[in-house]
This record gives structure tokens, sequence and C-alpha cells, in this order.
């Protein structure tokens, strides 16, 4: 067990790099100079062409974008193994630190997020898998099936334009996380203050993963109930709450468990889409600000960061199967 | 006499299963009027007349300007560079008439005496900040969001069709390789990737095919591989290499075919995800050219007028999720019809 992880762990290291080659190369070969975009409104303002040439030429210098690629590569690499993701073009304050400051708003964001959709999903699919083909669980299949389809930054625009402000309802606020004056109210206002700002960018986070998660209890939930252990207990007497509850529940959770692996990089990556539209500071919106200011090392670091998180939720996803399932060894799989 | 018949085929048991799902039939039957939408988009929604008479002869000025932008033909003096609408309403005169499309305006025709009206008999959807018709721009949009999702879809199952089939085929050396670079692009955050070349290159709709083409492969050369692993080995793969076919045939004329079942499904999912995403790019604005009308864009121009019109981002929304439901409906369908036993 220990030694096939430790493999694991090994042969991350080929695909870490092939990955931070690929995304460095995919941002360099992109068209798009920093150093212009930088100085572009610097050689508007003082009009003088080569005071700016020179200027770009500095920062070119400065940041090396001057030197070959190769170059360049080898730099961030060395610096990527010290978690030195350098500095970022527009503020020159060390990348580290700007994801250090996001993070935390994005796991507390998406943490909830996820807490809600299994909170909700798990007991929606049992009682559909329990009820098949009933009314109750063709009209909860048929609303899934929508909320699976439905685009998130539709939802937020609606719940934007509709509940937050506008010429509508003024129910939620829609900016950030807090209100601006909220600093000096007491606790149990800046409470209920930021519960009230979290509720529409919660709901546009959930409901997409509560709709996959119900599916796929609902699914395993069925697998499981088809099966003869479940037969045997029913047939040596016992209740139906217990064959569901105890035998069924638990062996159905298993790639629902195992799914909170794949759901790991959103949790730190937060959402584009929802961060930018509620202007909540995390790293959904950090990664739009850093595309839209073409911030080379910002970007790098959010790509390499968002990589190496979804590696380790492969890992994570493998280390659940033997956990929830004893059946599930990997000694074997891996001598083959 | 009558012939002995064949027995049925699997793409023929496929279909069978397929039309017996009424829920995934006229999931099908939306995808194909929305593709009729949108190749007729401009006899839907036009500002000029479909047919009109004018001193008694017949113009067809919108086959016109498909053959004009061909260079086949040219526009005549009296009708270069107007509105039809102010010509009809100015020189007209008895026994002249036209008869304009549904929608009578075209997707970016400004009109800046009916700016943000809600919809009515003249604007069946409302117009937008500057006067231009709702109806006509999500129909000119269903364009994009069709054409991306097909192309790009079809980008990323050829190569993945071909990277998979070497890999699953030839084992060895190629298949560490591919499975390393399946590998390498599934690690890598996908949408995060997208909108950072997207928004580095310049906006236009085949920019966006090619890189949602070139960054999904992965999933369906996974696909493909596994396929192959199961197939290779089987009695007539054997037989056809038995027979002196190259490897070229038994990959693309024998083993292939019988493989594409659950690559299929999986485009037909993929089609609904790179509508998603086009219209996610072009809501946030890295997506099409703003000459180009998008659902997406639509609804990004809705966000940015506060208060706004419940019609800017209530129809395009739509427009979006009637599109991907369908798709989604189609896949569900092709799923339980290929492989009856995930059906859940």
């Amino acid at each position: 067990m220990r030694s096939y992880f430790v493999k694991r762990l090994l042969l991350m290291i080929p695909t870490l790099l092939g990955i931070s080659l690929v995304s460095f190369l995919i941002i360099h070969l992109t068209p798009g100079d920093p150093a212009l975009l930088k100085l572009g409104d610097t050689e508007q303002r003082s009009g003088n062409q080569l005071l700016a040439a020179q200027i770009i030429d500095e920062t070119r210098a400065l940041y090396g974008l001057d030197q070959p690629l190769h170059v360049q590569y080898l730099r961030w690499l060395r610096r990527l193994v010290t978690f030195d993701f350098g500095e970022s073009l527009r503020d020159h304050r060390p990348i580290i630190d700007k994801l250090r400051e996001r993070i935390p708003v994005s796991v507390r964001l998406s943490g909830i997020s996820l807490l809600f959709a299994y909170l909700i999903s798990i007991p929606i699919g049992i009682r559909s898998a329990t009820h098949p083909h009933s009314i109750g669980d063709r009209i909860t299949t048929v609303l899934l099936f929508g909320l699976y389809s439905l685009p998130n930054f539709w939802i937020a625009t609606m719940a934007i334009v509709y509940l937050g402000g506008g010429d509508f309802w003024r129910v939620f606020p829609v900016y950030g996380l807090a209100s601006p004056n909220a600093a000096a109210w007491p606790w149990w206002q800046r409470l209920e203050d930021q519960l009230w700002h979290l509720v529409l960018p919660i709901t546009c986070l959930t409901y997409y993963t509560l709709a996959v998660l119900s599916r796929y209890m609902r699914v395993g939930m069925i697998e499981i109930i088809r099966q003869d252990f479940i037969r045997t207990a029913r047939a040596k007497g016992l209740g139906e709450r217990i064959v569901v509850y105890r035998h069924a529940l638990r062996n159905s959770l298993i790639p629902i468990v195992t799914l909170m692996a794949d759901l790991l990089p959103a949790l730190i990556g937060g959402s584009i889409v929802v961060e930018t539209l509620f202007s909540i500071p995390g790293m959904g919106s950090l990664s739009y600000e850093a595309v839209y200011t073409r911030d080379y090392p910002l970007l790098m670091g959010i790509f390499t960061l968002s990589a190496f998180l979804t590696l380790l939720g492969i890992l994570l996803a493998d280390l659940l199967y033997t956990l929830v399932d004893p059946r599930i060894r990997y000694e074997k799989s891996a001598a083959a | 006499m009558k012939r002995a018949q064949r027995p049925e085929g699997y793409w023929q048991i496929v279909s069978r299963q397929f039309r017996n799902n009424r829920v995934a039939t006229a999931g099908l039957i939306v995808v194909l009027l929305l593709f009729i939408l949108a190749a007729s988009a401009d006899f839907i929604a036009n500002d000029k007349p479909l047919v009109m008479s004018y001193r008694s002869e017949i113009y067809f000025p919108v086959l016109k300007d498909y053959a004009a932008w061909l260079g086949v033909s040219r526009w005549e003096a009296p009708f270069q560079n107007v509105s039809f609408k102010d010509f009809a309403a100015m020189n007209f005169k008895q026994g002249d008439w036209a008869q304009f499309p549904p929608v009578r305006y075209s997707p970016n025709e400004v009109s800046l005496t009916s700016v943000l009206r809600p919809p009515s008999a003249q604007h069946f959807l409302g117009t937008d900040d500057i006067g231009r018709d709702i109806a006509s721009r999500v129909v000119h949009g269903s364009r994009v969001s069709l054409s991306v999702g097909f192309v790009a879809v079809s980008i990323y199952v050829l190569i993945g069709v071909v990277i998979g089939a070497f890999a699953g085929y030839y084992g060895g050396i190629v298949d560490i390789v591919a499975s390393r670079a399946i590998e390498i692009m599934l690690t890598i955050p996908t949408f995060f990737l997208i909108i950072t070349v997207v928004a580095f290159l310049p906006p236009s709709i085949l920019n966006i095919m090619i890189v949602i083409g070139i960054t999904n492969w992965p999933t369906v050369a996974r696909l493909t591989r596994g396929e192959f692993l199961k197939t290779k080995s089987l009695e007539y793969v054997v037989a056809a290499q038995a027979l002196g076919a190259s490897d070229f045939r038994t990959i693309f004329r024998h083993i292939l075919p019988n493989s594409m079942a659950p690559v299929f499904v999986a485009a037909t999912f993929g089609v609904a995800s790179a509508i998603l995403i086009e219209s996610t790019l072009s809501f946030l604005g890295f997506g099409v050219p703003p000459s180009k009308p998008s659902w997406g864009s639509i609804l990004s121009n809705a966000r940015q007028l506060l208060p706004s019109g419940w019609w800017l981002t209530v129809f395009p929304g739509l427009a979006i999720f009637l599109t991907v439901t369908s798709y989604n409906l189609v896949g569900e369908g092709l799923r339980d019809a290929a492989d009856p036993r995930l059906k859940g």
C-alpha cells in the first residue's frame, strides 16, 4: 500500500514538469506583450516614443522577458521548486502572498457550497432510488436534469438583475462578502450581514454540483439495491430502514465520496464566473484579473497551483477508494 | 420469394432503441430545428424583404445579398446601401409591395428611437440599449453557438480518436507517451487554459473553436484507447490481420467502426459543454467579436445595464438552456440506446 503511493508520488514529478512546460509555452507563445501592455498608458501620456521604448526595454530586462524562452523557463522552474512564484507584473507584490490572501476566501465559499451540495443531494438520491419511477422520482429527475443544463452565468446574472439591484427587488446584496461599513457593527450584525451576502453566490455555486451528486447518488444506490447482499439482508427479516441506511447507504456512498477529490481543485480554484460577477476576492476572480491584465507570473502561479491540486485530487481519490472500499487493493495492480 | 432477412445491425438496434425513447427523440428534433433556424437565420430575421415588387418588377433582396456576397451579382443602382424599410416608405407607389421576414430587423441594426423597448408586436423580444432587436440577435446568435459546438467537438473527436486508436492498438512506447500526454492535459484546468489563450488571441469564432478543440481531446482519446484495448485481440481483428490487412486498414476499417459508440455519446455531451464554454467566454467578454451577435454577449450586455429590462436576460439565457438541454437529452438517449446496461 505504502510503496504504491510512494510510486504514485514519484510519477507525479514528470507529469508536473510536463504541466509546467505546457503552461509556460502556452502563456509565452500567445501574442500580447505584458511590457507593452503595462506601458501602454505611459506612452500615451508622455507622447515620447523614445522614452516609452526605453521604459519597455527596462521593464523587459527587469522581469527577464528579454531572455530566450528556455532561459526564462529554467529560471522560473528553479524558483518554482522553492515555491517562489515571482512577483506580479501589476503591483510588484509576491505572487505567493496574493495566492495566500485569496485562497481562504475561495475555500470558505466552495466549502460551504460543497457541504450544502452533499447535505441535500444524499437524501434526494436515497429517496429517488428507494422509490424509483414514482412521481416524486420523476419530478426530481427532470428538475435535476434542468439544473444540470443551466448556465451559471445566466443564473447569476438573473439573480443580480432581479434580486439584487436594479428596478426589480432589492433583497440581497450583490457586491463582495460584507457591507462596506460592517467593521463597526456588533458581531451578530456582522454575521447576519455576511450570511446575507453569501446567499446568492452560494446558490449559484451549489446547484450544479447538487444536480451531479444527486444523479450519481441515485444511480449508485439503485445499483446497490439490486445486489444479492441487499436481498439477503431483506430475506433475513431486517427492517427496510436498516437495509437502506445501514447496508445500502454505506456502499452507495463510495462513488460520491471519491467524487470529492474531483471537487478539490474547484474548492481552491474558486469559480471564475461566480466570483467575478459577485465581486468576491477569491481565486476565481484573481484568475480573471490575471488573464485580463496579462500578468504572466501570476497566471503561471495559478496554473501550476491548480494543476498540482488536480494531481493531488486524483491521488486522493485513489486513497479514498481504498479507505471506503476495503475490497480495492492496489498492491496487485501495482505489481502487475 | 422473399430474401432471408438480414439480422439487425448494431446501429439499427441503437437507432430503434433511441426512437423508442420519446424524450430523447424530442431533444433530437429540437436540435434539428435549431440547425434549420441557424441555417436560415437570414430568411427569418433580416431588414431586407424576402420578396418585393417595385415598378412591376420582382426582386429577391435576401437572396440577392448572398449573390452579391459571392460576387455573382451586384446590387442595382437604386438599392445600393439603402435601408429597404425607408426605401419602401419613400418610393413605393400603388402596386409596389414588399414581403419582409417574420422578424424585420437585422441583428446589428441600431435604432436610437426605440431603445430598451419591452417585447411588442414590432419587437417580439424587445430591444437593447442601442435599439437592436433582441429576437433578431437571438436568431442569429444560434449560428455562433451551434457552429462552435459542432466544429470544436469535431476537432477534438478527430484528434482524440487518432491518438487513442494508435495508443490502444500499438501499445508499448506509443501508449506510454500518449497516456502521459493525456494525463498532463487532464490535470490542466481546462476552462482557465481556454480563457487564457482566447483572451490573448484576437477575438474570432474560429479561435474559440480551435482552442476548445485542442484542449478537450484527452477524454475522447482515453475512451478510444480503452475500446481499442478491449477490441484488438478479438477474433475478427485477428482474422483481418491474418488476411493481410494493413495496420491502417485494421484500425480504421475494422476496429474503429465498432468502437465509436462511447465516443459518439461523449461527443454529444461535449457539444452541450462546448456551447456552454463559448457562451461563458462571450459573456466574460473574451469570446466572439462584437460584430457577431452571440447569446453570451447579449447576456453580458444585459448585466452591464442596471436597471435593465427583463427581456434582455431571459431570452438569450432560455436559448442557451434549450440548446444545452436538448443536446444533453440526445446524449442520454444515445447512451441508453448504445448500452442499455448503463441505464439508471
